[in-house]
């Protein structure tokens, strides 16, 4: 099947709007008559379900937590993005646009992206009026931060709890519309299958992860938005239950799945301690604001601070490498992701790692907050402040900004971040692959639409910070729900969709074969011990550089730890009961199928963008020397794969992309 | 370190349940609580034992998931956090950990350690929102200023993660600083002003019909909190409630 992206014409400021204004409507009487299925209750999910219900659908919402609130948004710590220009330095929506494609390394979709930044603006406006409870200065107006990758100040927050204040602003509003009658609500149920009938999607089977029953659900559009798949490396800043179940069902029934190899690598995290680790922890990329990030220049001092002789604060201005601020003098500490954790790796592999496995980089907010502390003095016209004073002041100022970030580090860690600098190191955090969708964010099954982080198209190959929050709720709130009543104007008069067809029952027996295949394999190996070698091969082979042999490996590696999975795997209990195990061992199944295509489509593209690097392209000389090397005469399209049973027959879809409104450039942050 | 852990099991909510003693050894204190919880589960797996269930998913701190009555302690002896932020540095070798799930009436054991809460979810749908429509026709978000205090004062009470355990530590298994932190929240800005009165009645009734028991001031759902909402908020809500019933 051709790929058709469905991008309106016209010039890129009109299409959204053009658009809007021929599609079909959908009667309000008549969308009492229409049923969509949404399944995940983030910020992408919630405020779809939240909006469709409003309009006047009826919605069944679906979430594996016991409640919407718990879905995954809820950790994003940063903030939101949105050109208003209140801090009137330049930003508009074309500068949000610029960014975000540039961020990108210029592998989204342009059109997406522009009415992304369009809409932007919107949200703030949304979620304020939901009671979010956002940061304010004195005079009562919305404050701002700036993020990695920018120059302007658009940054919305509230204070370290971003994800979680916008979840709970999208929460309220389903709760209305639950109140109301208009979404019913399935917490702790999993959807397994999609359920396609005529070619289109019209319903789903999930698990009631309390009972264990199998449960048939149906609908005229069933909507995505199932959050990433970036557990597929075992170690991330995910949650634990985060995963690619539902996007990968999809797949195996017709949506193509695009760039899964594009997963962002997160700057900032506290590093790794030991092998029984669960997942990591994010510190907020906010944080380089006014963090520093240094290792030390001399091996000596590296090898001094590692064997506990020597403490940070030790080192002199001059004993430290201030890397990014040495290498890239405009950005600075605020260089995007990828850049950054590409450069802290660079300085971890070559030798000058501050802790034990030799994984960390100092980011130090001593400066900041004798900066600030002195600021602060004038402002309460204290003469001569002393230094303790200076340092107490400075201290007030960054706790009130990161106060339960420093505050979770410290519980981590067990050291005071304020005295010694924190240790950090890259992670995996967010993938900007997912499922193929068109402009209408429907994927290549008609009725079926991908929204959020699940889907794959407004990031390219890297993500700039405080974006995800933006496009989860740009597309649940102002974009799915217009898009959707186009396809759904043709359902007035189908009516109920039955679920005693013979479709829902293949796909429900297919389910429940899977399961009873877990529970009486009696293998010898639990699930985690597939997932944790999985990722291993992941992290090493497929992780922030890659090269073609180590691709190949990964491919047959990951091969192989799947076929004595399915032998060996051990899943203790019952199907019809709670059954933690049960519900991993599915999820780990589908990871060890997604990590396979991951590392083909990974070997397939031979440039590096975004956070990808690949160690056969890389600038050779110029300015850029020792910088990723893309190429766009060769890789600037869409990888869209189609499945064919095994990932390593999946067969390539090229959506090639246009940049009519920016010019492809070698992105320079120096 | 090595441990004895004693733990409440219970096959589902019909069952009965009963406390099995259970050995962990090489516990790192570096590890947090689930992370030990995760050594004993892949241990029991190993001998073809069931895991033991309980609820967690971020494991930052954030979700409100995670639960479990450590020592008699909602969120185990640290202040200020949750079970997967406690870290095994605040035990010591050889101790025996009792845990239990969190025990109310208006949470119900559905296996184990893993609890319903979704009694919270009823009292929020009772009212806990502001009704406005979501298709994005909103006024300018800086149209109504909003002071820095006010603004803070919402997000200190906002940042409640729903857990549950200051019902689960409340002797009398009260929801007052749960609701009490909702209510504040949307009493505190000027958007939530128009429903307020329905909002804290609608809220509080329901508070009441899902069975929670009622406040004696005796403050230990303040103490155990992860998130430190304060007593304030019940005060607040108080105040909001006789304003309601004074309207009628
Ligand atoms: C630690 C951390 C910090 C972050 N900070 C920021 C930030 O500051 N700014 C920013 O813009 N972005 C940030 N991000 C990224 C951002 O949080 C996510 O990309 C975004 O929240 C994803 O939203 P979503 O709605 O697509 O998915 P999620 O919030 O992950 O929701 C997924 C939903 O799907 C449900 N689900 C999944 N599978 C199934 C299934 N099979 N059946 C039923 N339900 C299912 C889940 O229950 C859940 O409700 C951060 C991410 C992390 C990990
Ligand atoms: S008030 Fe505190 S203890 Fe109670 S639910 Fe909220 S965060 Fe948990
Ligand atoms: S697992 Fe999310 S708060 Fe503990």
């Amino acid at each position: 099947m051709a790929l058709d992206s469905k991008v309106p014409k016209g010039p890129i400021k009109d299409k959204w709007t053009d658009y809007k204004n021929k599609i079909n409507l959908v009667n309000p009487a008549n969308k009492r008559h229409i049923d969509v299925i949404v399944v995940g209750t983030g910020l992408a999910g919630g405020s779809a379900a939240a909006t469709l219900a409003e309009l006047g659908y009826n919605v069944k919402a679906f979430a594996y937590q016991d409640s919407p609130r718990r879905a995954h948004s809820i950790a994003a710590q940063g903030g939101i993005n949105a050109a208003k220009n209140y801090q009137g330095d330049g930003d508009s929506t074309y500068r949000l646009f610029y960014d975000t494609v540039k961020g990108g390394d210029y592998r989204s979709r342009e059109a997406n992206v522009y009415r992304l930044a369009e809409v932007s603006a919107n949200i703030i406006d949304q979620c304020v009026a939901q009671g979010v409870p956002f940061a304010r200065d004195y005079g009562g107006l919305l404050d701002n931060r700036s993020f990695g990758g920018v120059l302007v100040s658009r940054t919305f927050y509230a204070k370290g709890q971003t994800g979680q204040q916008l979840l709970l602003g999208a929460y309220s509003a389903m709760n209305r519309q639950i109140a109301r009658g208009k979404i019913e609500m399935f917490n702790r149920h999993e959807m397994l299958d999609v359920v396609v009938v005529d070619g289109k999607a019209r319903g789903i089977i999930a698990r009631n992860l309390i009972t264990g029953e199998i449960e048939r659900h149906s609908a005229h559009a069933v909507v995505i938005a199932s959050g990433g798949y970036g557990n597929v490396y075992f170690l991330s800043t995910n949650a634990m239950g985060s995963n690619a179940t539902a996007a990968w069902k999809i797949h195996k029934k017709g949506a193509y799945f695009a760039n899964p190899c594009f997963t962002q690598i997160h700057p900032t995290c506290i590093p790794r301690s030991g092998d029984y680790q669960s997942k990591l922890t994010l510190m907020s990329e906010s944080l380089r604001n006014d963090g520093r990030i240094w290792v030390p220049k001399n091996m000596e001092d590296v090898m001094a601070i590692r064997e506990g002789r020597k403490k940070p604060t030790d080192l002199s201005e001059d004993e430290r490498d201030y890397y990014l601020e040495r290498r890239y003098p405009a950005f600075g500490n605020l260089v995007p992701r990828d850049v950054a954790s590409r450069a802290a790796k660079e300085r971890c592999d070559a030798g000058y790692g501050v802790n034990a496995t030799g994984e960390a980089v100092y980011l130090d907010f001593a400066s900041a907050i004798e900066r600030y502390g002195k600021e602060q003095a004038k402002i309460h016209n204290i003469d001569n402040p002393t230094e303790a004073k200076i340092y107490e002041l400075g201290k007030g100022i960054v706790e009130a900004k990161y106060g339960n970030l420093f505050q979770m580090y410290e519980k981590i860690v067990d050291e005071d971040p304020y005295k010694t600098p924190m240790m950090i190191y890259p992670a995996t955090h967010y993938t900007m692959g997912g499922v193929w969708v068109d402009y209408n964010l429907m994927t290549t099954i008609p009725g079926c639409y991908c929204i959020g982080e699940a889907n794959f198209s407004d990031h390219g190959a890297n993500r700039l910070g405080a974006s995800a929050l933006m496009q989860g709720l740009a597309d649940g709130y102002f974009v799915l729900p217009y898009t959707i009543g186009d396809y759904l104007a043709d359902d007035i008069r189908t009516g109920k969709i039955p679920t005693d067809s013979k479709e829902f029952e293949e796909a429900e027996k297919a389910v429940t074969d899977r399961i009873n295949f877990f529970i009486n394999n009696n293998g010898t190996k639990s699930v985690d011990h597939f997932h944790k070698r999985l990722g291993k091969v992941m992290w090493d082979k497929v992780g922030m550089a890659r090269n073609e042999q180590g691709l190949k490996e990964a491919m047959a590696e990951i091969k192989q730890i799947r076929e004595e999975f399915w032998k060996d795997v051990k899943v203790p209990g019952n199907a019809n009961e709670m059954n933690p195990e049960l519900e991993k061992a599915g999820r780990v199944a589908d990871f060890l199928e997604l990590g396979e295509l991951f590392a083909k489509d990974a070997l397939m593209r031979e440039e590096s963008c975004g956070g990808h690097f690949r160690e056969e392209s890389v600038e050779e000389s110029g300015e850029q020397k020792g910088e990723a090397k893309r190429n766009d005469k060769d890789f600037a399209f869409v990888a869209a794969w189609e499945y064919k049973g095994e990932p390593a027959d999946a067969v390539l879809h090229k959506e090639e992309l246009e940049f009519k409104d920016i010019e492809l450039k070698q992105r320079s942050y120096k | 370190m090595n441990l004895t852990l004693k733990i409440w099991r219970q096959k589902d909510s019909n069952a009965k349940g009963q406390m099995v003693d259970y050995k962990v050894t090489d516990i790192s204190e570096h590890m947090s609580f689930l992370e030990m919880m995760d050594v004993l589960n892949e241990q029991l797996v190993n001998t073809g034992e069931e895991p033991v269930a309980f609820d967690h998913d971020c494991r930052e701190g954030i979700c409100g998931m995670c639960s479990l009555y450590i020592n008699g302690e909602a969120h185990g002896p640290d202040r200020g956090v949750t079970t997967c932020q406690l870290h095994m540095r605040m035990f010591k070798d050889g101790d025996t950990i009792t845990i239990e799930p969190w025990r109310a009436a208006a949470f119900p054991v559905i296996k184990d350690l893993v609890v319903d809460r979704t009694s919270f979810e009823r009292i929020q749908q009772a009212g806990g929102y502001i009704s406005v429509n979501t298709s994005g026709n909103t006024q300018d978000a800086n149209a109504i200023p909003i002071s820095k205090h006010a603004a803070d004062e919402a997000m200190d009470a906002a940042t409640c993660i729903g857990c549950g355990a200051c019902v689960a530590t409340c002797k009398n298994s009260s929801a007052m600083l749960f609701v009490g932190a909702k209510v504040s929240q949307y009493a505190l800005l000027p958007q939530g002003q128009v429903e307020a009165t329905d909002r804290v009645m609608n809220m509080v009734k329901q508070m009441d019909l899902e069975g929670f028991g009622n406040c004696t001031n005796t403050g230990a759902c303040e103490i155990e909190c992860p998130k430190g909402i304060s007593l304030e908020n019940i005060a607040r809500m108080n105040r909001e409630f006789l304003k309601a019933n004074l309207k009628g």
